[in-house]
C-alpha cells in the first residue's frame, strides 16, 4: 500500500472515530431545539452556555459529579492498597494453598458479576451500605483482576533484592513499602488509571445501590435525566460532555500507562 | 514458620472482600434461584417457597427469555465479525511502517474505549433519528432512504451493533497491534525475498502469527458481548417489540423493575452457565485444530 | 518513594475516616421531614413548604426530586433497603404494590378526626384508587387523566367544527384529517411504548379488565376486543405512525409542525403546550374528552397520592403536611405551579382554572374516571397488554393470538401467584 492510502485511510477513520463526540461538544452549544433541524447542523449558529447553566443550577449536576469524583477516586485509593499488597504476596511470598487461591482469584474473573447482584445488594442492605458512598465502595475494594496485574508485574522484581533486606532484619511491610513498591510505581500508574476509569463509568450497580438522588453518580444521574429530559436533546449533550470529559482527560494524560496495563491484563494473560 | 503469617496479612484483607462481597453473593444467588422470592416475600418472609428447578423450567418456559437469548446471539453474530474486521484493520493501518503521527492516531481511535457508556449511547441515539440524524443524512448522499434505526424491529438491533463496535473496537486493537508488532520481521523479509504478494503476506504469515492472539481476543469479545445491558437500557429500553431485550435487560427487568428476585437469579446463572460453554468450546475447538494442524 | 508508600496508606485511611463521617453524621437538633416527589411536581412543592415550616417552627422538610422514569425501582430498592422517607408522592397505580408489602400507614383514622379532607369533595373515582381491601392508603395530591389535545385549525380544515365526541365521528375525523395531510404526516400519534391511550380506550368498556376478584386477566372479553380493534384500526389506516416516543424528536414541536392532529395525553401538556408553541399557533389547539364508543367516554383514574410510610417515625407531622398540601388554597397554588389539577373540586369553584379553557375538559372527564385494577401486578399486566398490542400493529399478529397468548401469561405467570396466595388464605 502506498503512504498515501495509508495516510488517507487513517485520517477517515480517526476522523469518523472522533466524529460522535465532536458533534457531542457541538451540539451541546446549541440553542435548545436547534439540533432538530434538516439538513442537521454542525455547529451552533449562536453559540450558548444556556444548557450548561441548566444543567448545573437546575439539574444539580455539580453534585453528581463530585460524587462520582468521591467514589472513583475512594475505590482507586483503596483497592490500590488492597491489590498491591495481594498481588505482590502471590507473586513472592511463600504460604500454603498460595496456587489454589490464586487460581480462585482467576477463576472471580470468569464470573459475570451481574449473578452476585441481587444478593449483594441484600447483603448491602444487611450492613446498612444501600444508600450510601460505603455501598459502591467497599465491593470494589479488591479485584480479581487487579491482583493478577500486580501479580504479573511483581514476578520481574529479582528475589535477591528481598532476600537481602530480609537477611538485614528487615519486616516484611517494611520490605513491601520501602523495596517493594517504588519498583511497582509503573504498575501503581496503570492500576490506578484503570480503576478510576472503570468506576467512574460504572452504571449498574450504583443505579442499583445508590437509590438516593443526593448519593447519585454521574452516569446514573445522566441516565435518569435522558429519560426525563428525552426531548432536550442539547440539555442532554451537555449533560454527555461533562460526563466523559474527565474521564478523557485522564485518559490523555496517562494514556501511555494505561495502554500497558491493558497489554500486561490481555496478551500475557 | 513467621514468614507465612506475614504473607497471610498481605492476602488476607483483599480474599476477605472478594470473598464476602463476590463469592458469598454468587453462592447465595444461587439458593435464591431455587425460590420464589418476589414482592410478596418481600412482605413476609412466611410467602417465600423452595421450588427446586421451577424457576429455571418457567424462565425455558418463558418465550420473551428465548427472544432475548436470540437477540443476544444475533447482537453476538453481527457484532463479534465486525468489530474483530475493524479493529484488526485499524491495527494492520497502525503497524504500517508509513504511518505518520501513531500516537495521535491511536489516541483518537481509542478514545471511545475510555468514555462513559450511558453518555456516548445519548448521543448516538440522536445520530440515529430518522429525521434528524447524521447517520441518515450522510445515507441519504449515497440515495439510501431513511432508516428508522431505533424504531424498526429490523434494524434497532444493527443499530447497537454499530454502536457497540463503535465503543469497543478500540480495546482489541491496542492488543492486536501489540500481536502485530511481536511479528518477527525477518518472516516477512523473507516472502518479499520469494516474491509473495501483500496478500499473500497477510493470509500466510500475519493471520497464522496473530491467531493466539485473535482467538483470545475474540474469547474475550463473545464473554463481554453476551453480556450486553447498558446499550438497550439507554438507547431503546428493549423496544422496538423487545427486539433489542438483552439475555441482562430481561433479568434486570424481572428482578428490579417487577422484583421476582428468584426467577432474575435463575435467568442469571443461565446466561452465566452459557458463556461458560462457549467460551470452553470455543477454546478446546481452537486447541484440537492446533493438534491437527 | 518509601515515605510516599506510607503516606499513601495514611491518605487511605482518612479517606476511609471521612466516609464514615459523611455516613453516619447526625443531623441538626430540629425535626426532618422527608418528602419524596418526582418530576416537576418536586420542584413545585419546595415553594409551597416555606408557609408549612413557618407554621411549624423546628420542622425542617427535605424534599427529594426523583425522576419519574425511575421512580418503581427507586421505590422497591428503598422498600428493601430500609430507605424510605416519611412521606412520599405516589402514582395511585402503585398504592397496591406498597400495600401488599405493607409499606403504608392506613390514613382512615387521620381522615376521620380531619377538618381539610373530606372524601366527598373528591373525585369519587379518583379517591377510590386510594382504598384497598378496604382500608384507606393515601390521599388525592392532584389528579389527571388522559384525553384529546387536538389542532383545531387541522380538524376544521377537514371539515370538523368541534371535537369528535364518540368514535364513528372520531373515526371520520382521523380519515379526513389523514386525506389532508397525505403520505408523510399523520392525523394521530399513538407512541406504540405507551400502554395509556389503549388502557383509557379499554377502561371506557363496561368489561372488567381483570376478572375473578382480579385474579386472572380478561382480555378476551367482547370489551376490550372492541378497544383493542380501534387502536389497531388506527395504524391499518395510517391515521397513526407506528412510533414510540423515543423516536419522535420532540413531541410539542411536531405537534406545532402540524406531523399529526390529535395527541392523547394528560393536563400536564396544557402548560408545555402552552409554553412551547408559538404565538401563532395558540388559538388552534386545545382539549377535549376522551371519545367513547357510544357518546363521552371515561378514562382511567389518573395522578398521585401523598402517601405516609409505616417506617415514618414523624407520621402525625407527615400528615399535617398532607393536610396542607391538601388545603384548597394550596391546592391552587399548586395548580398555578405546575398545571397539576387540584384532586378537590372546591378547589375548582375559582381563580385562573376556573376560566381556563383547556381545563374544562378534564373536568367533565375527572367525573366519570375508573380507577384501574388494584393489584400490585397491575403495572406488568399494563405492560404486557401493550406489548400484545404493538405485536398485532407492528409484528401483524392476529388480534385473537395476541389476546390468548395475553390472558395466558397474565393468568400463569404474572397472577399466579397472588391467585395462590388468596386461595390459601380462604382455605385457613
Amino acid at each position: 500500500m502506498t503512504k498515501w492510502s495509508v495516510n488517507g485511510l487513517l485520517i477517515a477513520g480517526s476522523m469518523l472515530t472522533l466524529l460522535p463526540l465532536a458533534w457531542m461538544l457541538s451540539a451541546s452549544f446549541m440553542q435548545p431545539g436547534e439540533a432538530s433541524h434538516v439538513p442537521p447542523p454542525l455547529l451552533p449558529a449562536h453559540a450558548t452556555l444556556a444548557n450548561y447553566r441548566e444543567l448545573f443550577l437546575r439539574a444539580g449536576m455539580g453534585r453528581y459529579l463530585l460524587n462520582s469524583f468521591l467514589v472513583a477516586g475512594a475505590i482507586t485509593l483503596a483497592s490500590l492498597a488492597f491489590n498491591l499488597s495481594a498481588g505482590y504476596a502471590f507473586a513472592k511470598l511463600r504460604f500454603s494453598g498460595r496456587e489454589r487461591l490464586f487460581r480462585a482469584v482467576l477463576a472471580a474473573l470468569l464470573v459475570p458479576l451481574q449473578v452476585a447482584m441481587m444478593p449483594l445488594f441484600l447483603l448491602m442492605k444487611w450492613l446498612h451500605l444501600v444508600n450510601s458512598y460505603g455501598g459502591v465502595v467497599v465491593p470494589a475494594l479488591a479485584s480479581a483482576l487487579g491482583i493478577y496485574l500486580v501479580r504479573q508485574y511483581a514476578r520481574s522484581i529479582p528475589d535477591e533484592l528481598i532476600e537481602a533486606a530480609r537477611i538485614d532484619g528487615a519486616g516484611e511491610w517494611t520490605i513491601f513499602l520501602r523495596i517493594v513498591l517504588p519498583l511497582l510505581k509503573p504498575m501503581i500508574v496503570t492500576l490506578a488509571v484503570l480503576t478510576f476509569l472503570a468506576s467512574w463509568n460504572d452504571f449498574m450497580w450504583p443505579l442499583i445501590v445508590l437509590s438516593d438522588q443526593a448519593w447519585q453518580t454521574a452516569p446514573v444521574a445522566l441516565a435518569g435525566l435522558s429519560r426525563e429530559h428525552v426531548q432536550d436533546n442539547e440539555l442532554m449533550m451537555a449533560g454527555s460532555v461533562v460526563t466523559v470529559l474527565p474521564v478523557l482527560l485522564l485518559f490523555l494524560l496517562l494514556q501511555r500507562q494505561y495502554l500497558q496495563g491493558l497489554l500486561l491484563g490481555s496478551v500475557k494473560g | 514458620m513467621s514468614g507465612e503469617r506475614a504473607a497471610w496479612t498481605f492476602v488476607a484483607p483483599a480474599l476477605f472482600v472478594l470473598g464476602v462481597f463476590l463469592a458469598l453473593p454468587v453462592a447465595a444467588a444461587l439458593l435464591l434461584s431455587f425460590t420464589d422470592f418476589d414482592i410478596y416475600a418481600l412482605a413476609n418472609l412466611d410467602n417465600l417457597r423452595f421450588v427446586g428447578l421451577g424457576n429455571y423450567i418457567e424462565v425455558l418456559r418463558t418465550p420473551l427469555f428465548w427472544k432475548s437469548l436470540l437477540n443476544t446471539v444475533w447482537f453476538v453474530a453481527l457484532a463479534l465479525p465486525l468489530s474483530l474486521a475493524v479493529s484488526l484493520g485499524a491495527a494492520l493501518l497502525l503497524n504500517s511502517p508509513l504511518v505518520r503521527f501513531r500516537g495521535l492516531h491511536r489516541t483518537a481511535l481509542f478514545a471511545p474505549v475510555v468514555t462513559t457508556v450511558v453518555a456516548v449511547a445519548i448521543i448516538w441515539r440522536y445520530l440515529f433519528h430518522t429525521r434528524y440524524g447524521l447517520i441518515n443524512y450522510a445515507l441519504g448522499h449515497f440515495g439510501i432512504g431513511p432508516v428508522d434505526w431505533l424504531g424498526d424491529p429490523h434494524w434497532a438491533m444493527p443499530a447497537l451493533v454499530l454502536f457497540a463496535v463503535w465503543k469497543n473496537f478500540g480495546y482489541n486493537m491496542i492488543i492486536l497491534l501489540a500481536g502485530l508488532q511481536a511479528i518477527p520481521q525477518d518472516l516477512y523479509e523473507a516472502a518479499r525475498i520469494d516474491g509473495a504478494s501483500a496478500a499473500r503476506r497477510f493470509w500466510h504469515i500475519t493471520l497464522p502469527c496473530l491467531r493466539p492472539v485473535l482467538l483470545l481476543v475474540a474469547v474475550i469479545t463473545i464473554a463481554g458481548y453476551f453480556q450486553l445491558f447498558a446499550e438497550p437500557y439507554v438507547m431503546t429500553r428493549g423496544d422496538p417489540l423487545q427486539s433489542t431485550v438483552s439475555v441482562l435487560y430481561f433479568m434486570y427487568e424481572e428482578g428490579f423493575k417487577w422484583w421476582n428476585l428468584g426467577r432474575a437469579c435463575a435467568i442469571a446463572f443461565l446466561l452465566f452457565a452459557l458463556i461458560l460453554v462457549i467460551t470452553r468450546v470455543l477454546l478446546r475447538l481452537a486447541r484440537a485444530q492446533d493438534h491437527n494442524a | 518513594m518509601a515515605s510516599g508508600g506510607v503516606a499513601g496508606f495514611l491518605r487511605i485511611a482518612a479517606w476511609v475516616a471521612v466516609f464514615a463521617l459523611c455516613a453516619c453524621a447526625p443531623a441538626s437538633h430540629e425535626t426532618t421531614l422527608k418528602l419524596w416527589a418526582f418530576g416537576p411536581e418536586g420542584e413545585a412543592v419546595g415553594k409551597l413548604l416555606t408557609e408549612f415550616e413557618q407554621t411549624h417552627p423546628g420542622v425542617h422538610v427535605v424534599v427529594q426530586n426523583l425522576p419519574l422514569t425511575a421512580m418503581h425501582e427507586k421505590l422497591l430498592t428503598a422498600f428493601a433497603g430500609d430507605a424510605l422517607p416519611d412521606l412520599c408522592q405516589l402514582g395511585n397505580t402503585w398504592i397496591p404494590e406498597f400495600a401488599v408489602l405493607g409499606a403504608l400507614e392506613p390514613l382512615q383514622a387521620y381522615v376521620d378526626q380531619s377538618e381539610v379532607v373530606r372524601r366527598e369533595d373528591y373525585f369519587a373515582g379518583i379517591w377510590d384508587t386510594n382504598v384497598i381491601d378496604g382500608a384507606l392508603y393515601g390521599v388525592s395530591w392532584y389528579v389527571d387523566t388522559r384525553l384529546l389535545f387536538y389542532r383545531k385549525d387541522l380538524l376544521a380544515a377537514a371539515g370538523f367544527d368541534h371535537a369528535p365526541r364518540d368514535w364513528d365521528e372520531w373515526r371520520r375525523a382521523m380519515a379526513a384529517i389523514k386525506r389532508n395531510q397525505g403520505a408523510d404526516r399523520y392525523a394521530i400519534f399513538l407512541p406504540l411504548n405507551e400502554f395509556e391511550p389503549l388502557l383509557n380506550l379499554a377502561i371506557q368498556q363496561s368489561d372488567p379488565l381483570l376478572r375473578d376478584g382480579d385474579t386472572r386477566g380478561n382480555f378476551e372479553s367482547a370489551g376490550f376486543r372492541r378497544a383493542l380493534d380501534f387502536y389497531v384500526e388506527a395504524f391499518r389506516e395510517h391515521w397513526a405512525p407506528s412510533m414510540s416516543n423515543t423516536q419522535i424528536a420532540n413531541v410539542w414541536d411536531e405537534f406545532g409542525k402540524g406531523y399529526f392532529a390529535f395527541y392523547i395525553t394528560g393536563p400536564w401538556n396544557i402548560g408545555e403546550f402552552k409554553r412551547r408553541l408559538p404565538a401563532e399557533l395558540q388559538g388552534s389547539w386545545s382539549t377535549a374528552p376522551l371519545p367513547g364508543a357510544h357518546g363521552p367516554g371515561g378514562g382511567a383514574a389518573g395522578g398521585a397520592s401523598l402517601a405516609i410510610f409505616r417506617t415514618s417515625r414523624h407520621k402525625q407531622l407527615a400528615w399535617e403536611l398532607t393536610e396542607f398540601l391538601s388545603g384548597v388554597k394550596q391546592q391552587q397554588r399548586f395548580y398555578m405551579l405546575t398545571g397539576d389539577l387540584p384532586a378537590r373540586r372546591s378547589a375548582w369553584d375559582f381563580g385562573a382554572i376556573q376560566t381556563d379553557e383547556y381545563t374544562r375538559a378534564f373536568r367533565t372527564q375527572l367525573e366519570r374516571v375508573k380507577p384501574t385494577p388494584k393489584v400490585p401486578e397491575w403495572e406488568r399486566i399494563a405492560n404486557e397488554m401493550q406489548l400484545a398490542a404493538e405485536r398485532v400493529v407492528r409484528g401483524g399478529e392476529s388480534a385473537d393470538t395476541a389476546l390468548r397468548a395475553l390472558d395466558a401469561k397474565v393468568d400463569d405467570v404474572i397472577l399466579a401467584k397472588r391467585r395462590a396466595l388468596l386461595a390459601a388464605r380462604a382455605r385457613q
